[in-house]
Order: C-alpha cells, then structure tokens, then sequence
C-alpha cells in the first residue's frame, strides 16, 4: 500500500502552495483558486487519515468542508463581482482605502 | 509683661491690603480714585494705629492669632501678630509717612497712565511692611521681608518699557534675595536649636541658654547678611543707588523710610540675640563705619539730586546700624525715625523739584530754584540741617547718640579699632554736611542754570513737605527724652541721655556747621573751586564719581561668571539636553507609529500573512510549548 505518509506530504505541498498563491497573488479570483486548493488539500488529508484509521468520521468531515466550500465560493464570487462593479478591477492591491 | 488677644490687629495689615485690591480693580476704570483709595486705607490704617498706640497701657502687649499656620511634629507656626512698643514706634513711622507720601503721589503721578498699579503696589508694600513688623514670628517677618521685597522690584521698575528701570529693579531683587538667602539659614539654624520660631519663645530659650556663644556667632552674622541685602549694607547696598529708577515717591517711602529699616528693625527685635554674639557685632560695626564712609565719600562728586540722596540712605542706614552694633538699640530706632522724617522730606522736595523742572535731575542744570520753589526749598533746607546734625534739629540727637553709644562701647573685640572707628564715624558725619549742603546750594542757591521754567508744586505735594520738615525740626527734642523708657521694656535700658544747653549742644554739632558753612562756601561763593578740587584729587575723586566701581569689581568677579554659567545652563542644559528629551520622546514616539502604521497597509494580502505568520506561531506553542516549559 502507499504509505500515508505520502498523502500527508502530499496535502501539505499543496496547503501550502495555496498560502503562499493567497499572500502573493493580486488577482482576487486567483485567490479564490488557492483558497479552494487549500480546501482541498485538506480533503485530501481528512480521507487518507480516515482510510489509514479505518474509521468514516474523516470522510464525513470532507462533506461539511465541501458544503463550506461551495457557499464561500458562491458569497466570494459575489464580493468579487461588487468590487469589479466599484473599482472596474479585481486586482487587491488597488481595494488599499483603509490603510493607515 | 501681659498679653491680650485684640482683632483689630489684625484690621493693621488689612486695611492697605484691601485698598491695593480696590485701588488696582477701581482704579483701571477711574484712574483718579486709585490714588484717592489708596491714600485713605492708608489713613486709616495711621488711625488704627494711632489709636492702638494710646489703648496700650502700660507693659501690655497685644496679640492676634489669625491662624495656624502649619504643624509639622512639634513645630507649630502661627500667623499671629504682636503689637509691643517697639512695633508700636515701626508702625506709626510706617502709617504716618506713608500716608504723606501716598497724599504727595496723587499730584506727582497725576498724568502717569499706570497710575492705578501704582497705588495697588504702593498700598501692597503698606501691607507687607506692617506684616514684617507685626510679625510675632521670624516666619511672619520673612513673609513681610519677602513681600516688600517684592513691591520693591515692582515699584522700581515701574516704568517697564524702559530697559534700563527693568534692569535695576531685577538688580534689586536678586541681591536681596542673596542677603535673604543668609536670613533664611539663619532662621534654619535656631530652629534646629530650639524648635521656635516665635520672639518670645526664643527670647526666653537664649536667654537661657547663654553659653552657646559659637551658634549665636554664627545665626547673628546670618541674620545680618540678610539685613545687609535689605537695609543696604557693604557688600548688598549697590542695588540701592539702582533703584532711584523708580518714581520719587517710591524713593522716599521705601528706600529711605521704611523698606530698608528692616534690617534695622530685625536687629532691635532680636537684640536677645545679638548681645550673646559681641564677635558679630564687632564685625557689624566695622561694616557700618565703612559703609557710611563709603557711601559718603560716593555722595561727595554725584550729580543726580537722588543719587546724592540715595547714597546719603545708605550712609545713615551705616550710623543705624553702627548704634545697633553698640547694643544701644534705643538710639538705632531713634535715627530710624529721624531719618525717616528728613529723607522722606528730602526725597519728595527732590521729587518737588524734579516736578517743578520737568523731569530735570542733574544738579548741574540746576540752580536759583529758591524764589521759585519757596516751599520746597525752605523744607529742604530745614532737612538739610538736621541730616547734617545741628542742634536743635532731629538728625543733632540722633547723630549724637549714636557716636556717644558707638565710642563707650564695651565690646571686647572693638578695644583696639574704635578710635579708628569713631575717626571715621566723625569724617562721616563731616562730610554728609558737606554733600548735602552742597546739594541744597546747586539747586536752589545761585543762579539757574536749565532751560525749564520751574514752578511750585501743588498743595497735596507742598504739605506733606511741611509736616515732614517740621517734624524734622521739632521731633528730636521730643523723642530724645521720651523712647529711650518707652522702648525699654523691648531693647533694654542701654546707653542713655543727658540734658545739655543750647550752647552744649551748638559745640557739639561742630562737625555739623562746619560741613555746613564749608559747602556753602563753596557752592555759593568759591565756585570754581569745587572744580579745581575734583582735578587736583584726580585718582581718588575719580573713585568717588565711578561709585568705587563696586559695580565693575562684582561684573567682574561674579556676574560674568554667572552669566556663563546661566548661558551653559540655557543653551547645553535647557535647550539641547532637557528640551532634547522631551522633544525626542515625542519623536521617538512619531517615529515607531510610523513604523506601526507601514502595517497598516491596507493590502489583503498582507493581512492575510499576518494572519497565517500568526497561526503559526500558536501551533508552534501548542506543539512545543510544554517542551519550553520544561
């Protein structure tokens, strides 16, 4: 079998490619993707782990991450769509207003 | 001696009190009532005063206790007043010329825009001056002592707009915050010794405690280098020729009258003091006898009319103090109100005439003012010969008195000098004849030399002149019999008077007549010999014009020095490092909430690191932070 080991690593290159694409990216619906890829690592390692253990309680996680998933997209892409409206740009470095 | 409690002691120093507050507040509206308000207090207070005086029976004493002051652990201070004879002398002196000179300030200061300040300070030094003499304390003495003072540097300087007035009035302050810098250590050391402040209580505790002579030594010369500051003694005296800066009538009242017998006065009320410490006052009559020569010897070559005048008061406050200095109080208060009378007359005929001649002061410009100024003239005369100590005139029994008490001293450490001492003394007494006389002769014998027409004063200034030379004339023969016993019940029954004839008394105001008939010599008929004089004295007449550059010699030595150190303070101390610290908090503060603020970003995804950095940093803790602990 493969190891899970493997998965976990696995989950976490991509965790963490989804972080770093959300620090550094400027276009917000990029940002969305890595906010989803970061969701989806997470998947990943709630069912190996889940698999590994032998117990359903993982995959049943992976449903209620999903169902947030779908909503946040759904709220996002319209948060998104209003700033286009307001800025006629999706770029995050110009929504800067409430700087200090 | 008994004590009464009486509340209208306390109406005393109340009374000027409330006319300085009615006067300034009135006054900046009316500015004629000012002088009006002002000079009726002050009446009234004299009433007050006149008729506590006569309510006293004798060996009574009267006390006020206003409040309690502070108690710290056993010391308790009172602000309480006590009224006994010699308070009673003070007071009548300080109502009664003052009331004159109040009277003569509503005509001199008439058209002087300032006119209600004037009479709120005028009134305000009335309260302090009373303070100082009422005080049953040294601490109730210290505030009055500060209090005029104060009125003082704001009387001289008056006239603020003028640089030169402003400066001479903070001269006088600062220097007399010297002399009371010695005041106060003195204060410090005999309550430490004896835990009061109160005359009574310290007259009792001295005198019980007669071997302490060392600390005694050492209080008196404090106290009397606080009465040098304020009575105007060699090394304080050099703001008082400063101070005629201010208006005339400041003159008279404060610098010849009242402010500066304050240390005259201190010295009479601490006699129990004085008497224990004979090395101090050896050293207080040196200092007298040089000063009065001193300043005499200034007075010789001066050319300013108050000049003459002003170092003629610290000459006399010399023959004061050298009486004190001999243990005969009696005789010192005695002077004190003798002077009073013919320098206040002198000060305000000098102010008359600077009046009459529109603001002419130098005695050159002078000259023939007597068929113009009749009154002022004749009363200055009259004053003239009792300073210079003719019989029968006031200056005659006191001047007289005061070399008798001077030359039968007993003090052990005066054995040696006092022929030395009473040479001087006579010189002294020579030549303030002879400088007064001259400066009756410049300016009203002879004929006038300015370009002014001078005219007579009006009545409010005239009568005050009148009442003041005929006191002059007729209060010597008065009190010579009278204080003495009067006064002994405080200062002791030293030194005492003899009855002498008219013929007795005309021999022994020869030094008097002579200074007199020299200077009229010279300034009437030899007038070019006063010239050649002063040409063939060069050196030392030269001294005597540049006031012994006593000044320069303090530039020189101390002010400079100050100066330095004020301006290192100023600028390295003050500027660069105090006001650096706090000026750099405050950019340091600036400084890290910019820094605070470039988080701020407003960017998301700056936030979003933070935020991530964040998170990391708690599942570190949670996951190694037992390990840590441990």
């Amino acid at each position: 079998m493969v190891p899970v080991s493997y998965y976990l690593t696995l989950s976490a290159i991509m965790f963490t490619v989804g972080v770093v694409g959300v620090v550094v990216r400027r276009n917000s619906i990029v940002v969305f993707m890595c906010i989803e890829l970061m969701l989806n690592a997470v998947n990943l390692s709630f069912v190996a782990l889940s698999h590994y253990l032998g117990n359903l309680n993982g995959q049943i996680a992976v449903f209620f991450v999903m169902v947030v998933a779908a909503a946040e997209a759904a709220v996002g892409l319209a948060i998104i769509i209003s700033m286009f409206r307001a800025m006629k740009s999706v770029e995050t470095s110009n929504a800067d207003q409430l700087n200090g | 001696m008994e004590v009464t409690e009486s509340s209208i002691l306390g109406l005393i120093p109340l009374c000027p009190l409330l006319g300085s507050l009615l006067a300034f507040v009135i006054g900046r509206s009316q500015k004629d009532l000012a002088g009006w308000i002002a000079t009726l207090a002050c009446v009234i207070t004299f009433g007050l005063v006149v008729s506590t005086v006569f309510s006293l029976s004798e060996g009574e004493i009267l006390a006020f206790n206003a409040f309690t002051w502070f108690e710290v652990g056993s010391f308790d201070v009172d602000f309480a007043l006590r009224f006994d004879q010699l308070t009673a002398v003070m007071c009548l002196v300080i109502t009664g010329v003052g009331s004159l000179i109040h009277l003569y300030s509503t005509a001199y200061m008439h058209d002087d825009q300032g006119r209600h300040r004037f009479f709120c300070y005028l009134n305000l030094f009335m309260f302090s001056m009373l303070l100082l003499v009422l005080g049953a304390n040294m601490l109730v003495l210290f505030v009055g002592w500060e209090g005029v003072g104060l009125c003082s540097y704001l009387l001289i300087g008056f006239w603020y707009n003028n640089l030169a007035y402003a400066s001479a009035g903070r001269k006088a302050f600062v220097v007399n915050r010297i002399g009371d810098a010695g005041f106060l250590f003195g204060i410090f050391l005999l309550y430490r010794q004896f835990d009061t402040v109160d005359f009574i209580e310290l007259s009792t505790a001295i005198a019980s405690n007669p071997e302490l002579t060392a600390l005694y030594t050492l209080v008196a010369f404090c106290l009397f280098i606080g009465a040098t500051g304020k009575s105007a003694q060699i090394p304080l005296f050099v703001w008082l020729p400063d101070a005629m800066a201010g208006p005339t009538p400041v003159s008279a009242l404060i610098h010849a009258a009242t402010m500066v017998t304050a240390g005259v006065y201190m010295m009479a009320r601490m006699n129990f003091l004085f008497v224990l410490a004979p090395y101090t006052q050896a050293i207080i009559a040196v200092i007298a006898v040089l000063t009065a020569f001193v300043a005499a010897a200034t007075a010789l070559t001066q050319n300013d009319i108050k000049k003459v005048l002003a170092y003629s008061t610290v000459s006399q406050l010399g023959f004061m103090f050298m009486a004190a200095a001999a243990g005969v109080y009696w005789v010192a208060v005695f002077h004190l109100v003798t002077h009073a009378f013919f320098k206040a007359c002198l000060f305000l005929g000098a102010g008359s005439v600077i009046h009459g001649c529109h603001h002419e002061q130098d005695m050159r410009k002078m000259g023939g003012l007597l068929k113009y100024m009749p009154v002022t003239a004749v009363t200055y005369g009259i004053s003239t010969l009792a300073i210079a100590g003719i019989y029968p005139l006031a200056g005659y029994f006191s001047k007289h008195a005061i070399l008798a008490a001077l030359g039968t001293t007993v003090n052990p450490y005066l054995e040696l000098s006092l022929n030395v001492l009473m040479t001087f003394a006579s010189l002294t007494a020579f030549m303030t004849a002879f400088y007064m006389t001259r400066s009756f002769a410049m300016t009203f014998l002879g004929d006038y030399r300015g370009h002014a027409h001078p005219h007579e004063s009006p009545w409010q200034m005239t009568m005050p002149l009148v009442v003041l030379a005929s006191l002059a004339l007729f209060a010597g023969i008065w009190l010579v019999t009278t204080l003495p016993e009067y006064l002994a019940p405080v200062v002791g029954h030293a030194g005492s008077h003899h009855q002498e004839s008219i013929i007795e008394g005309l021999v022994h105001s020869w030094v008097g007549i002579l200074g007199v008939l020299v200077g009229l010599l010279l300034y009437t008929k030899l007038l070019s010999v006063p010239a050649a004089l002063f040409k063939a004295l060069r050196p030392l007449s030269q001294l005597s014009l540049n006031k012994f550059y006593f000044d320069e010699i303090y530039d020189f030595l101390i002010v400079r020095f100050l100066g330095r150190i004020s301006q290192f303070l100023f600028k390295t101390v003050d500027q660069n490092m105090i006001d650096g610290a706090v000026n750099g908090t405050a950019a340091l503060v600036e400084v890290s909430g910019e820094v605070a603020r470039s988080t701020q970003s407003g960017q998301v995804r700056h936030y979003a690191l933070y935020m991530f950095v964040a998170t990391l940093a708690v599942l570190f803790f949670f996951v190694f932070g037992g390990k840590i602990g441990g």
